[in-house]
């Protein structure tokens, strides 16, 4: 930063002079700009649900009821945000490293498919144990979501091909790839989708405690949550304990320096790109296996990965915040199902995500308001 | 199959990726990396789709969707050249924000029916020379002779005229233009616009001319994001583009119409029998696109060109190194 640059503008009596800021900011300030920006967001997304002749304060509340209303609602908007947690988490690890990885939905769509292969290749015969199919479906959808990372990344390291357009053209072939073997292999009757998955091969979830506790009876929430909250903490860990972490930041923050501190981009652009790739392949097995019991296109690359860059930058990247920022965007997702016009949640996070990244300008410069001057 | 047909429907075609692809190279030569192609080429579909609609008179629609596209492409343009953001979350937010809007404004317009399409022509004369009079100059969208024109006169602007050089110098060393008395930041915002109508009129091209109708997410179908790696492939050339372009048109026509006929090349049709190999075709375009990105960024590498060497940051004035 250089000294006071001369943006000046001039009103009626006072002015408002745009300065670089020289301290960091306090603590709570960060926060306080984010949350102002999605308040700015959905005024604007209310302007605009108006314009398209609906009303936005019924909107908003009706989002708010559908989603936080009761516990039954807000079991439903946790499994909503539960794939969004992993989706971010694959997200932020990747961008945390300046690598762009759009393809969290496909990584994520390729980690349903490589969990569903399990059960309906089969690998393992119906009724394997519980204890032995979900950790083998867990590890093939992480396997399945690190080699569709993987591509990009070896082509990003090998011939620097950018992988923004490259995940994101991986995310349709994902797509096909999982029609073609939905309709051309495991077809249930001719429809595009497998037979349903038999029961081993679910996630548990909180209704089939409820005979011994009968206030979870109906709640769909399943093992996915916790399997999304323990990654976040190993990736906080990996992130800002490690080693290794610490050579992702410094790469993001300035490679040169890593280059010249000894550190091996090109293999650090590939490892990240797998591990990236295998968050969000978790996060396909856990919808696949705790929500939609079968393989299906539709619910499955219903955009979670888009989401989840989305909630990566509204935490800034940390693994923990992203816990908290995916339950909103799960709230707004469900609700959204409800809403007409039906392209309104989508509208509503592109909306806050504009004014986070112009909310972005407020931590780096002051605005200073010198009065009594002209 | 009569391969000059799917040439002629393949042109059609390409043309959505010409305007998209020149759009965002003008952008790229000015040093915007503008990400929200999809995102304007969706806002532009609709929009040139419900005037058309509501008018009836579909030119009335082109122009629509290049203002409001252009329009939407001010808010990266402010948000990257003003408040000096990150171009690439900039991009993908204009990419959310567009398609999130035209679905909005857009609901409904799927069942809206037929409207008048712009008129399609043939080139008198031109039509006469063997196989290229065909393809190139018979019965095509008056939008197909518009993106003709385009190519030469970007390639010309860029490389032979006054403004081009400015445009050149903008992308490539900023603080020298701005020592020469260029406005760096209006000449960035202009082009970003600039950018930002050739996508609105791709979207409107789709939807008014190649596949009519407006079908969501679907009217697009990626075709934005194959434009931002076109431009890399062609190194920021507009004819290379234009070669690049035609080329995925006559590639995205040809694995429609393979699918059709009974027999290929004297053997069963497998494509007709077995509908499900059809999804191994949906991905090649896809595949195409990263297969020709290996090949432009290797080339670039062993050439040693590459993109405009200011591309992505924002210019700051007084700061040092760029």
């Amino acid at each position: 930063m250089t000294e006071s640059t001369a943006v000046q503008k001039k009103r009626a009596s006072f002015r408002i002079r745009i300065e670089p800021r020289l301290s960091e900011p306090p603590k709570w300030y960060p926060v306080a700009v984010s949350f102002g920006a999605i308040i700015v967001a959905l005024i604007l997304g209310g302007v605009l649900i108006s314009f398209a002749g609906g009303d936005p304060i019924r909107s908003y509340q009706h989002i708010a009821k559908a989603s936080f209303g009761d516990t039954g609602v807000l079991s439903d908007t946790i499994v909503k945000a539960t794939p969004i947690i992993l989706a971010a988490l694959a997200c932020s690890v990747a961008f945390r490293m300046k690598l762009w990885n759009i393809g969290a939905e496909g990584q994520f769509i390729m980690g349903a498919f490589g969990a569903s292969a399990i059960v309906l290749a089969p690998v393992l015969p119906a009724g394997t144990s519980r204890w032995i199919f979900i950790p083998v479906m867990m590890v093939a959808g992480m396997a399945a979501g690190a080699i569709w990372g993987f591509i990009p990344g070896y082509l990003k390291a090998k011939f620097n091909v950018n992988e923004i357009i490259s995940t994101l053209m991986l995310n349709y072939v994902a797509v096909a790839w999982v029609n073609f073997w939905i309709f051309g292999v495991w077809t249930e009757g001719g429809f595009q989708m497998s037979p349903k998955f038999p029961n081993e091969a679910w996630l548990p979830r909180l209704l089939e405690f409820a005979k011994t506790f009968p206030a979870l009876r109906g709640l769909t929430t399943h093992l996915g949550l916790v399997i999304g909250i323990v990654a976040a903490i190993i990736l906080w860990f990996i992130i800002f304990r490690s080693r290794w972490g610490y050579e992702i930041r410094l790469i993001g923050d300035n490679p040169h320096a890593a280059k010249y501190a000894g550190i091996n981009i090109t293999r650090n652009v590939i490892w990240v790109m797998m591990l990236s790739g295998a968050l969000a392949g978790l996060g396909g097995m856990s919808e696949v296996s705790g929500v939609v019991h079968r393989l299906q296109t539709a619910p499955i690359a219903a955009g979670y990965g888009f989401t989840g860059i989305i909630v990566a930058w509204l935490a800034k990247l940390n693994p923990l915040v992203i816990i908290v920022a995916s339950i909103l965007f799960g709230a707004l997702i469900l609700a959204g199902r409800e809403i007409q016009p039906s392209g309104v949640p989508k509208m509503i996070q592109g909306i806050i995500l504009v004014c986070l990244i112009a909310s972005d300008f407020l931590l780096r410069y002051r605005i200073v308001l010198d009065r009594g001057e002209e | 199959m009569d391969f000059t047909i799917i040439l002629q429907a393949g042109i059609a075609s390409g043309t959505v990726l010409l305007f998209a692809t020149i759009g965002e190279l003008f952008s790229e030569r000015a040093g915007v990396l503008n990400l929200g192609v999809e995102g304007m080429m969706l806002i532009g579909a609709m929009s040139a789709f419900s005037t058309t609609i509501a008018t009836g008179n579909p030119w009335l629609g082109v122009l629509v969707a290049m203002f409001f596209a252009g329009l939407i492409s001010q808010i990266h343009a402010f948000i990257v050249i003003t408040l000096q953001a990150d171009q690439v979350v900039s991009g993908l937010s204009l990419t959310f924000l567009g398609a999130g809007i035209s679905l909005v404004l857009g609901e409904g317009l799927s069942k809206a029916g037929t409207v008048s399409l712009l008129p399609s022509f043939s080139i008198p004369l031109l039509t006469l020379i063997p196989i290229i009079g065909k393809i190139f100059f018979t019965n095509q969208s008056v939008l197909v002779y518009v993106g003709y024109l385009l190519v030469p006169l970007a390639w010309y602007y860029i490389n032979h005229t006054r403004p081009g050089l400015h445009l050149r110098a903008v992308g490539e060393y900023p603080s020298a233009a701005d020592a020469l008395g260029i406005n760096v930041f209006r000449m960035r915002y202009f082009y970003v616009f600039i950018g930002g109508m050739l996508a609105g009129l791709a979207g409107a091209t789709i939807s008014l001319a190649v596949s009519p109708g407006w079908f969501s997410e679907l009217t697009t179908g990626g075709q934005g994001w194959i434009a931002i790696g076109l431009v890399i492939f062609a190194q920021w050339d507009p004819i290379r583009a234009a070669f690049g372009a035609y080329a995925f048109g006559a590639l995205r026509r040809l694995i429609l119409d393979i699918q059709g006929p009974l027999v290929l090349f004297g053997f069963n049709n497998p494509f007709y029998y077995n509908p499900y190999l059809g999804f191994f075709l949906q991905m090649l375009p896809y595949l195409f696109t990263v297969i020709v990105l290996v090949i432009g960024s290797r080339e670039a590498m062993r050439k040693r060109i590459g993109a405009p060497a200011a591309l992505g940051n924002p210019y700051i004035r007084g700061e040092r190194g760029k």
